[in-house]
């Protein structure tokens, strides 16, 4: 058979092409839709998380800049004392998101071996796999990301509204906040790629046997 | 008409192992299957049916020993041919049915044909016509939840049929369904054999295999026990009854 199936032929006649394939993960997104919301969740609070304490950094930053000075000094006098805890509080804060969001992906695509060795049985290549798993991941990453940006930047503009009042408006860091905002939603999304592809490739790699009698 | 193999296997072994104790699951198994063939794999829970399943497949790989398919070794094959023969040559069949639970019946149906390259209206339309076959006409966007587990299979038998394969592989096939509904299964099982000319290969303890199988391969302890004909097998039956009791 090697020899009536040239190589060139067999890369052209298995495909998937890539509406279909966005279709299909639309779908298993919607499908699956209490278990994607909760892989989801997990992304907004990772993402809200890491957003709240970066958006109050903004604000900080806000007052430092345009706030009034008696507040300056006072926040100035605790300047090295909250550098130090911020810098804690950021990196601790991207640990947790990058833990949370990683592990619901885990569980997620794993426990979905028994489809992926299914697909292979029907003549999917690996690519496709993993092909349908980046395009859900990402879909999953960018609307939990956005949630999750909303939420912890609002949560961390309460606080600061509560305390500063209206003093707040003139201090606006708005530009800072949508950077730190566009920096999260990338992250979140490149997170769950990547949590997502990991098992993906490896239920991907086994023979399609081992892929479906592996358990969870 | 001279008989041609279309599954041969030579000196098939598979070790498993289990924490640092090997398991011989299969211990050298020969088989020959022609064309057109049903062939039952009989034998025990644990006997290496479902293992023997999985090599003649290309699901699995051996630990020693050669798969030929069509006289093509498959330890040769690379990936992309492993799927093409996947795709193309051979349709499988699962106990637990293994649809894809986002898609319904007809896409099930469709998604190896996408997979082989068919353009989507080809592919839908010959779904449906493979879903008539079955029976299941009225059901074409029924999501597997939404079906029994007899229709379920039909659906994986329209499935497997997809891509005109010329071999069909069952692993316990009625396993999962009642006495009556596994009856209606095997049946379209051997009509498809009939009409369609393709390979039956059932792994199975279902006795009501026995009689649609053209040959039956009886496997004890990974060994094949014996090969009968069909011609000898009504006699055995009772003995083949009172084994499964005890």
């Amino acid at each position: 058979m090697q020899e009536n199936i040239p190589e060139k032929k067999i890369k052209k006649q298995l495909t998937l092409p890539l509406g279909h394939a966005f279709n299909m993960s639309l779908r298993s997104i919607r499908i699956r839709f209490g278990r994607s919301v909760i892989v989801t969740m997990s992304i907004v609070l990772g993402i809200a998380f890491l957003m709240s304490i970066l958006s109050s950094n903004a604000f900080v930053t806000g007052i430092l800049e345009k706030g009034p000075e008696n507040l300056k000094i006072v926040l100035q006098q605790n300047m090295e004392e909250m550098k130090i805890r911020q810098i804690w509080l950021i990196s601790l804060s991207l640990l947790v998101c990058v833990v949370g969001i990683v592990n619901a992906m885990l569980m997620a695509v794993t426990e979905r071996s028994r489809e992926i060795g299914t697909m292979k049985c029907l003549g999917a290549l690996d690519k496709y796999i993993v092909e349908l798993f980046i395009l859900e991941s990402s879909m999953q990453g960018l609307a939990g990301s956005i949630i999750g940006v909303l939420f912890g930047s609002m949560a961390s503009f309460v606080v600061y509204l509560l305390k500063y009042k209206g003093l707040i408006w003139g201090m606006f860091p708005a530009g800072l906040l949508l950077k730190y905002s566009l920096f999260s939603i990338l992250l979140g999304i490149a997170i769950s790629i990547i949590g997502a592809i990991y098992p993906a490739y490896v239920s991907a790699k086994m023979e399609p046997a081992e892929a479906i009698r592996r358990e969870v | 008409m001279p008989k041609e193999a279309i599954v041969r296997t030579i000196g098939l072994k598979k070790t498993f192992l289990l924490g640092k104790i090997p398991l011989h699951v299969l211990k050298g198994i020969d088989i020959e299957i022609y064309r057109g063939e049903y062939i039952s794999i009989m034998g025990p829970s644990g006997s290496g049916k479902t293992t023997l399943f999985n090599m003649i497949g290309g699901l699995d790989k051996p630990t020693e020993g050669k798969v030929y398919i069509d006289e093509v070794d498959i330890a040769q094959l690379d990936a992309y041919e492993l799927a093409w023969l996947r795709c193309r040559k051979i349709g499988y069949i699962f106990q637990t049915f293994n649809l894809i639970p986002v898609m319904t019946a007809l896409e099930n149906v469709m998604l190896p044909m996408i997979f082989g390259g068919m353009e989507n209206e080809d592919a839908m339309n010959k779904a449906k016509s493979l879903l008539e076959t079955v029976g299941l006409g009225e059901r074409l966007h029924h999501k597997p939840f939404e079906l029994s587990g007899g229709q379920q299979q039909r659906v994986a038998i329209a499935r497997a049929l997809a891509n005109d394969p010329a071999i069909i592989l069952a692993d316990e096939p009625t396993g999962n369904l009642d006495l009556k509904t596994g009856k209606e299964i095997i049946h379209l099982l051997k009509e498809m054999n009939k009409n369609k000319e393709v390979s039956i290969i059932t792994a199975t303890h279902d006795l009501k295999m026995l009689d649609v199988s053209d040959r039956v391969i009886w496997i004890r302890d990974g060994m094949i026990e014996r090969i009968e004909d069909r011609e000898n097998l009504e006699i055995k039956v009772g003995e083949v009854e009172g084994e499964e009791a005890g």
